[in-house]
């Protein structure tokens, strides 16, 4: 016989208001198993728990029903007090009459009616219950973060110096990402080099971060604690381990121009390269599209050049595996290309804006290159189609971004703030240069920013019209922008030597197959999905794998930073104990009655079921059946509602205890 | 609303109740104006099928207007006009009539404000009203001469447009100057055979008429 | 082919050059033009400007008209006129209340279902390579600047035709007619439209920066495909050169006039000699004069000896 206590809180005003819970409790003492029925005015205070223990002690309880407010509030609260009291905490059920009752029913009579339902539905419920265990899942404690630019060489950092292994997989050949490629940071003017380059060494000699460049992560299986990766290791034709960095052969490499991808196609660069002198590993690589040896098995010279033999024109790319507890995914952005084909139809392209048309109408990151001690240019700042120095450059802002009609409707954040500093980096190269401006609005909401752009504006003497470009076209070697200033009303037109397009920062390629494989979400311009906006912004639906970084929304490098160490902060949670506890209303099958159709596995949308077989215990088989995998399964309901033998059910919430508390309300 | 009414005081002390409430008026400002106002931006939204909030004043379609550096207002800033309710300034400006509604502003606008019709509509409601800018009547005399001409004869007559074009500005302005202005043209279009007295007529023209007259009742589609 | 064909006011006006130019190529190309009977204005620019309602009503009776009488294609050589009469179809595509207040309002069935091509739309449908076959006299001579105007591809949603922003259709109509064209920057820059009475400047200035654009890109004539830039750059270039002290001395040609001559037609049957500014006088003008056989352009007689 059940001997359930039902204690029912007033809420202060929320509950007692409407509900009459005198009425409530004198009601519920009447149905059967309910040994006693409370009512009072906070039951998630401490004097309110207190009776809760008190009660369960003194009536022998077996099950405790809570009708207050909802369970996300405070389940864990009544739970944790019953299991101090030595009842099982998985045990106590909640019936929500605050939120499903209270807070929208207007009608006293109705809505205690009403009360007395709910609390008769848990008490079937809890009739039912069985004592249950929390799960605990053995942690490998290891953490893969994808991603070598500063968000995912920050986490790794931080991972790596707490004492655990880090495996980092970077696609391209060196880390760095777009930082690596910038001049100089805002609003101190760093070399970004400079401040970068320390961090990148750091991830290459540590000895606890297993870094795999010119690698992707090809398959991913597992759960929270227990990952196991798959990556591909795309072949390089260079053996990093016996190569010295030397040099001879992309010396001798006779195919010395082929757009190169660090410089945006700015410069470049040999059909063996490293893309940067600082680049990590610093080690090259080969270009199988364009050499000539692996196309039609001419030259060769590189191979005849290097004294470690370091160069294997039979390379294939290779396939590790890797076990790992805790994912960080920061895999960055990229900017909105709007001279190409766009892989969404609604991103058409800025014909108006001349892009891939004219050689001179460059986007922010291209720019960035020319500005750079280290480019293409050697810091000259030269344009494109001529070499000449430009006297005059025009800066266009929110290029594809704020534009529901034919690019984003987001704004991308940094491009005010990186646009007065490239105003401002060309006063310093070009003296008698004038920058131009056109913007909506500035943006420079962090800690210097505002003040920084108002350097721009009154001491580089950088020109702002408010307004947007219409068009640029290109007559005799000049640029004509049309545009225009709202503030005074009047067009603007500025005939310029250069023109710099700040795009739009999207996410980086392929961040959506990525997302798949690790079952993590992703809104319809592919930005990661955090678990909640403002409290949860580094973790993600997937237990076990953070985000950090661009591949969020757009950021900048503070913010990067920032979330790349809260996001280490998280892995280094999962890994503080050397097991995790999951909740245990998960499904479970019943092996004997299980047919294994499987019906249920491919159902499972965690992938949470797995083909087992049942043995006897010298091990001679007797029948394959289902099994859920308890670190995996998330207690969805889906295989239950498909089985065909009800073999499948939910531990704390089985078919029995649903069809009674429907019945009991017949 | 009959203003007429509140032209007439009866009496000294009803005159000084009005100039109070003027000057109250006015000292409302924005705030009453986008109250009062509300019904014309409402036909300017319901015949251009367009929002006007959407409009977060980028100013790319006056960057594209090719008429934008004649214009006093151009069209950023009747768009602000219409915004905050200043509707009176912006049915009497004279910037949708130098238009030449080439729709480059609604092709390039990023939130799809279609500002050409926003332009057709500030036309259409400002030539209703009867305020139409007069430095600009030039304009407004030709678009109702073309009307005039097509619901008479179901087609353009080239020679009656021009003449009751010209003579109406010429009663307006009494420039001879603009009186006798393309009056040489006549003769080199007379040579090319595109000189033609008589004009095309549509057979039905009764139809038109009845067109026209359903059309301009006052009705919204 | 057979097509419903929506002349407007202009073509039987002061454009009549115009249509005396696409009869008659069209005539050698197989297509077939009925002039839909008794039709009436568009609405043009004042219908717009002064009646929303008109610049529905107005085209909306005129697709009837066509669709009434069996046709499923109608020509609108007029870009005004063609872009109207397709806001129409699409505006009562989109609401059937509109469509049948429409309907009562013109006193006819509107379906809105007739498509509407403009002149360039039907060279494309009779096929570039059929064009390409019919050239009897390659435009060599041609460095054309192609002006489409305003409506042509504007507004995008409704008349949804090549790049708004860098189109080349006529380019690649000039290309199979044997001519050449010039990259430039005023393609699609308003002439000045309707303004040509009202306010005469500013077809001036408008129509003239389209001009010396195209000069400085090298071009000798201008290649258009709407009546009313026609006249705004032909009719009224005297003015321009008078006004701004230029001589453009830019011969513009209507699209199916480049067609007509490349086809063999003399300029007199196309209406060319009936231009204010003179373009090609006979066939001869078309083409840069070939040289001899067996010699490269520019060698001498010695070189044909030493072969």
């Amino acid at each position: 016989m059940s001997r359930i206590g039902v204690f029912i809180c007033w809420c202060g005003e929320n509950i007692a208001r409407t509900v009459d819970v005198d009425e409530v409790a004198r009601l519920v003492a009447e149905f059967p198993g309910v040994r006693c029925a409370v009512n009072y005015k906070y039951m998630c205070s401490d004097p309110g728990q207190a009776i809760v223990r008190d009660k369960i002690v003194s009536e022998r309880l077996d099950s405790v029903v809570i009708a207050s407010c909802s369970p996300h509030m405070h389940l864990r609260t009544f739970r944790s007090a019953a299991s101090l009291a030595g009842l099982n905490p998985y045990r106590v059920e909640m019936a929500n009459i605050r939120e499903h009752c209270s807070w929208v029913h207007p009608n006293r009579a109705q809505a205690t009616a009403k009360a007395v339902q709910l609390i008769r539905l848990s008490v079937e419920k809890a009739r039912r219950d069985h004592e249950l265990e929390p799960i605990r899942v053995p942690v490998t404690r290891r953490a893969l973060v994808i991603g070598g630019g500063v968000a995912g060489i920050q986490a790794a950092l931080d991972i790596a110096n707490s004492g655990y292994e880090v495996v980092m997989v970077e696609r391209d050949p060196s880390i760095g990402g777009k930082m690596a490629g910038l001049s100089e940071t805002f609003p101190t003017l760093d070399c970004s080099q400079c401040i970068l380059t320390p961090r990148m060494v750091e991830v290459g000699q540590h000895p606890k971060i297993k870094l795999y460049s010119y690698s992707e992560v090809e398959a991913v299986s597992g759960y929270v604690g227990n990952f196991n990766v798959s990556i591909r290791q795309k072949a390089r034709y260079v053996d990093i381990k016996k190569c010295t960095g030397c040099g001879e052969c992309w010396n001798a490499c006779p195919l010395k121009r082929n757009p190169s991808e660090f410089d945006y196609a700015m410069g470049m660069r040999p059909a063996i390269y490293v893309p940067f002198p600082q680049a990590v590993p610093a080690r090259p690589v080969i270009d199988a599209k364009v050499c000539a040896k692996i196309i039609r098995n001419g030259c060769g010279l590189c191979l005849k050049k290097c004294k470690a033999e370091a160069i294997n024109f039979h390379d294939q790319d290779k396939l590790v595996e890797e076990k790992v507890g805790a994912v960080v995914i920061a895999t960055g952005y990229k900017l909105y290309n709007i001279g190409k084909v766009q892989d969404r139809p609604k991103l058409e392209g800025y014909g108006e804006y001349g892009y891939g048309k004219y050689k001179n109408v460059i986007d922010s990151l291209q720019f960035e290159r020319l500005l750079s001690a280290s480019g293409p240019t050697v810091g000259e700042l030269k344009r494109p189609s001529d070499g000449a120095q430009p006297k005059s450059v025009v800066f266009l802002c929110c290029v594809g971004s704020r534009d529901n009609a034919k690019g984003l409707p987001y704004c991308s954040k940094i491009c005010c703030m990186y646009t007065a500093k490239h105003a401002m980096l060309y006063k310093h190269k070009v003296h008698d240069g004038q920058a131009h401006v056109f913007y909506m609005d500035i943006r420079a909401g962090g800690k210097g920013y505002e003040e920084f752009v108002r350097r721009a504006i009154e001491q580089d003497g950088a020109q702002y019209y408010r307004g947007r470009v219409s068009k640029i076209t290109e007559e005799n070697g000049k640029l004509i922008v049309r545009g225009t200033d709202t503030l005074a009303g009047e067009p603007v037109t500025i005939e310029a030597d250069m023109v710099v397009l700040a795009n739009a920062m999207r996410p980086a390629d392929g961040v959506e197959q990525l997302a798949q494989k690790f079952n993590v979400g992703y809104d319809e311009y592919g930005f990661l999905l955090e678990s909640h906006p403002k409290l949860r912004p580094v973790e993600t639906a997937s237990a076990g794998v953070y985000i950090c970084g661009a591949c969020q929304a757009p950021k900048d490098i503070p913010e990067s930073v920032a979330q790349a160490s809260a996001a280490a902060s998280k892995v280094l949670i999962t890994f503080s104990a050397s097991e995790l506890t999951r909740e245990p209303e998960i499904a479970k099958v019943n092996e004997d009655t299980c047919a294994a159709c499987y019906t249920c596995l491919h159902a499972c949308p965690y992938h949470a079921v797995e083909q087992a077989e049942v043995r006897t215990p010298r091990g001679v088989f007797v029948k394959r059946t289902a099994r859920v995998n308890p670190g995996l399964c998330m207690g969805c309901g889906t295989c239950v509602s498909v089985c065909p033998s009800k073999s499948a059910d939910l531990e704390g919430f089985t078919e029995q205890q649903i069809y009674s508390m429907v019945e009991s309300l017949v | 609303m009959s203003q007429g009414a509140l032209a007439r005081p009866l009496s000294p002390l009803l005159a000084l109740c009005q100039v109070y409430l003027r000057r109250e008026l006015q000292a409302l400002s924005v705030a009453t104006a986008i109250s009062a106002s509300s019904d014309v931006i409402a036909e300017v939204e319901s015949l251009a099928h367009t929002g006007i909030r959407d409009c977060y004043q980028c100013g790319k379609c006056t960057a594209g207007c090719p008429m934008a550096a004649g214009m006093d207002s151009g069209p950023t800033r009747l768009i602000r006009l219409l915004q905050l309710g200043q509707t009176e300034k912006a049915l009497r400006a004279q910037g949708m009539w130098q238009c030449v509604s080439c729709q480059t502003c609604s092709t390039r606008c990023p939130k799809s404000v279609d500002c050409a019709g926003i332009m057709d509509a500030l036309r259409q409601l400002s030539f209703e009203r009867g305020v139409a800018t007069p430095e600009q009547q030039h304009t407004v005399l030709f678009q109702k001469a073309f009307l005039a001409n097509i619901r008479r004869n179901g087609r353009l007559n080239d020679l009656e447009l021009i003449g009751e074009f010209k003579l109406t500005t010429f009663m307006r302005g009494r420039s001879i100057a603009f009186l006798l202005k393309d009056a040489t043209l006549a003769p080199e279009l007379m040579k090319r055979s595109k000189f033609h007295l008589v004009g095309e007529k549509a057979r039905d023209r009764a139809v038109v008429a009845r067109i026209f007259a359903r059309c301009m009742d006052g009705s919204t589609l | 082919m057979n097509l419903a064909y929506y002349p407007g006011c202009a073509l039987h006006g002061s454009s009549n050059d115009y249509e005396q130019s696409l009869r008659a190529c069209l005539g050698t190309l197989d297509v077939e033009l009925k002039e839909i009977d008794d039709w009436i204005c568009c609405g043009a620019t004042a219908a717009h400007s002064l009646n929303q309602k008109l610049a529905i009503a107005l085209p909306a009776r005129n697709l009837a008209l066509a669709e009434n009488k069996g046709f499923h294609e109608m020509l609108a050589p007029c870009p005004m006129c063609s872009m109207q009469l397709l806001k129409a179809r699409k505006e009562l595509g989109e609401s059937e209340a509109l469509r049948r207040s429409v309907s009562e309002i013109v006193e006819l069935e509107v379906h809105g279902e007739v498509k509407v091509l403009n002149l360039i739309q039907l060279f494309e449908s009779i096929g570039l390579d059929k064009l390409k076959a019919a050239v009897k006299v390659p435009l060599s001579a041609l460095n054309a600047a192609c002006y489409y105007g305003c409506l042509l591809t504007r507004p995008p949603e409704v008349v949804e035709f090549d790049d708004f922003e860098q189109p080349r259709s006529m380019e690649k109509i000039l290309a199979a007619l044997g001519g050449k064209t010039v990259d430039w920057n005023y393609r699609t820059e308003c002439c000045g439209a309707g303004m040509t009475m009202a306010s005469e400047q500013t077809v001036l200035d408008l129509s003239h920066k389209i001009l010396t654009n195209a000069k400085q890109h090298g071009a000798n004539c201008l290649v258009v495909a709407c009546p009313m830039c026609h006249v705004n750059l032909d009719m009224k270039q005297p003015n321009i050169e008078r006004h701004y002290g230029v001589k453009h001395a830019m011969p513009i040609y209507y699209l199916s006039d480049v067609v007509g001559l490349a086809l063999g037609f003399t300029p007199e049957a196309l209406g060319v000699n009936r231009h204010f500014v003179p373009g090609a006088a006979s066939s001869a003008d078309l083409q840069v004069s070939k040289p001899a056989a067996g010699l490269k352009a520019g060698a001498t007689a010695k070189d044909a000896g030493a072969k």
